[in-house]
């Protein structure tokens, strides 16, 4: 029933920590990949490849090994311009994570030392976000409200767990500067549809960013045909190391813009008065760079492209699809989020009549080994929108099957045996 | 099954019939109290007489089954006894709760509280057990000055 090629079981293999016993003799079921991913062996060991042999600094070191860690790095770099599509290798940007890609984009804004009136902000003007980010794509744009004086405005998220975007021409207008939405929600799965969004803010003149951590990883995602400005992403969840992240900007605004961090790497020239900085991407790259993490990234979506992109996202719609079905069983339980496995992905959040989240997740682990995440999951408006203090979250992955989710479904019976 | 040894039998029980829960005329002092990372939260009263005694803990909150029982625990130990009392459970139970399961309880002490032992073992749930308890000390320093 799996996409054709698509073989689950020999993907397991390449992730040798599926098959660690746990304490007690447990086997682990790990449904938390939104949280973070698990690695396979081949960025593992592209890592330790790098660390052992070709190790040195990028981009000024003149011997064999700085020059074999800057042709790694900036290979890396390739890698990740072609996986999503990018126009040109100079908008991939290198950053620690992706609430440092978005932060580099917020400081941009009403900043001093930029020129470029698309990133002029003050008192009226306006940034739009929505009910269902992150906290990392909230707090950046709360903090540049408070440095500039302009308002913060957000989509309100319908019951069903979609964006409310029937208020659209009267929220994205005139004043707004920028837009900063997610594309699939990490608590309620649901991917936001881009298109009307997008065609409004052009009409206005505002910028659109993408926080793009929890597609990149699950789907083909071209930036070029989403047709944004900014997209934000992190290497952790997508099957590379944690400690690097990616923003994708278009050339002519990330030249427009003012460096983020100062340092080394990321100038041109430097008086005592004054400095000129190098091109994007070393503009926002300054300091040494966390070099094996970006290799390894490399390696993550030379993975990912191998076993094909097409092939996880049918993989992870058949297990939603049998998760939405096999879940609602379980008597008390309430997903928040789409019922439907349409425009949604893999990863379901819910709620238990009367037991905490934290007791549910307790529970699943230490008894059957299975990991999710419980908690707000750094969504907390989106929970005070649904009127809850938390909920537990199951994620899927390329590894998970469906004999995984009847795991789930008969912890969670037995987490009802015990709190009922 | 280890985890199982953490939700005695005790603890459920005080969950599903938590005692003295709901906030109480008159009091001295109202303290509110959050766990950030999980979203437990407990706003808690007391009433002390002038000779120094707990008339009355009352409290509301929501949270995780070893929070509400924590608290519901600590209403029935306190409630009754003196303040010097009352802090000397408070202590042994944050001593406990502390001693990352490595720390032989008082049971004469603790009271009931002992059935606690095993959060200890936990440290992401240890704040969860300790909430109510550190929003009594905070109450009671709060009601004498």
């Amino acid at each position: 029933m799996s996409a054709p090629g698509f073989d689950v079981e020999r993907i397991r293999k390449d992730f040798p920590v599926l098959a660690r016993e746990l304490p007690g003799g447990r086997s682990l079921v790990y449904l938390d990949s939104g949280n973070s991913s698990q690695k396979p062996t081949q960025v593992i060991e592209t890592m330790r490849d790098h660390l052992t042999w070709h190790y040195g600094n990028v981009g000024r070191a003149l011997h064999v090994l700085g020059s074999e860690s800057t042709e790694a790095y900036e290979a890396a770099r390739d890698k990740i311009a072609a996986f999503v599509k990018a126009p040109s290798r100079d908008e991939i940007v290198f950053t620690k994570n992706a609430s440092e890609a978005l932060n580099l984009v917020a400081y941009a804004f009403g900043n001093p030392a930029g020129e470029d009136e698309r990133f002029r902000m003050g008192p009226g003007d306006e940034i739009v976000i929505s009910e269902m980010e992150h906290h990392s794509n909230i707090v950046p744009w709360q903090l540049l409200a408070q440095r500039t004086g302009a308002t913060l405005r957000w989509f309100p998220v319908t019951d069903e767990g979609r964006l409310d975007i029937s208020r659209l021409d009267e929220l994205v207008n005139e004043r707004t500067k920028i837009v900063s939405i997610v594309h699939q929600s990490n608590v309620l799965g649901t991917v936001n549809s881009v298109s009307p969004i997008l065609a409004r803010a052009r009409e206005v003149g505002a910028l659109m960013m993408l926080d793009a951590s929890q597609s990149v990883p699950h789907q083909p995602v071209d930036v070029t045909e989403l047709g944004v400005d900014f997209v934000a992403f992190t290497g952790h969840k997508m099957v590379g190391p944690s400690g690097i992240g990616v923003l994708w900007g278009r050339r002519e605004l990330l030249d427009a813009m003012p460096p983020f961090l100062g340092g080394g790497e990321m100038i041109e020239a430097v008086w005592m008065d004054h400095s000129t900085y190098a091109p994007v991407p070393h503009k926002f790259e300054a300091g040494t760079p966390p070099i094996v993490e970006a290799i390894g990234l490399g390696a993550a979506v030379d993975y990912l492209t191998a076993v094909g992109m097409d092939q996880i996202k049918a993989h992870e719609k058949e297990l939603v699809a049998y998760a939405l079905e096999a879940l609602p069983e379980v008597p008390g339980l309430r997903i928040i989020g789409p019922r439907t496995p349409i425009a949604r992905g893999g990863t379901i959040s819910f709620t238990l009549e009367g037991i905490h989240p934290h007791d549910v997740g307790q529970i699943l682990d230490d008894v059957y080994g299975i990991a999710v995440r419980v908690g707000h999951h750094c969504a907390r408006p989106l929970h005070l929108r649904f009127g809850i203090p938390a909920t537990t979250r199951a994620s899927f992955y390329l590894y998970n099957t469906t004999a995984e989710i009847d795991a789930l479904v008969r912890g969670l019976h037995h987490v009802q045996k015990v709190f009922g | 099954m280890i985890g199982e040894s953490m939700y005695q039998e005790l603890i459920l029980e005080h969950y599903k019939h938590p005692q003295g829960r709901g906030l109480r005329e008159p009091y001295d002092a109202e303290v509110h109290h959050v766990n950030p990372t999980c979203g437990d939260e407990v706003t808690l009263r007391v009433k002390v007489d002038d000779g120094g005694k707990v008339l009355d803990v009352s409290y509301d909150g929501q949270g995780c089954s070893i929070s509400q029982a924590a608290a519901s625990v600590l209403h029935e130990l306190a409630t009754g006894s003196t303040v010097e009392e009352s802090l000397s459970v408070v202590e042994e139970f944050t001593r406990l709760m502390q001693g990352r399961g490595q720390v032989e309880p008082d049971e004469e002490v603790l009271g009931d509280a002992v059935a606690f032992a095993g959060v200890a073992k936990f440290p992401a749930r240890v704040k969860c057990a300790l909430l109510a308890w550190m929003a009594y000390k905070d109450a009671l320093m709060r009601s004498q000055g």
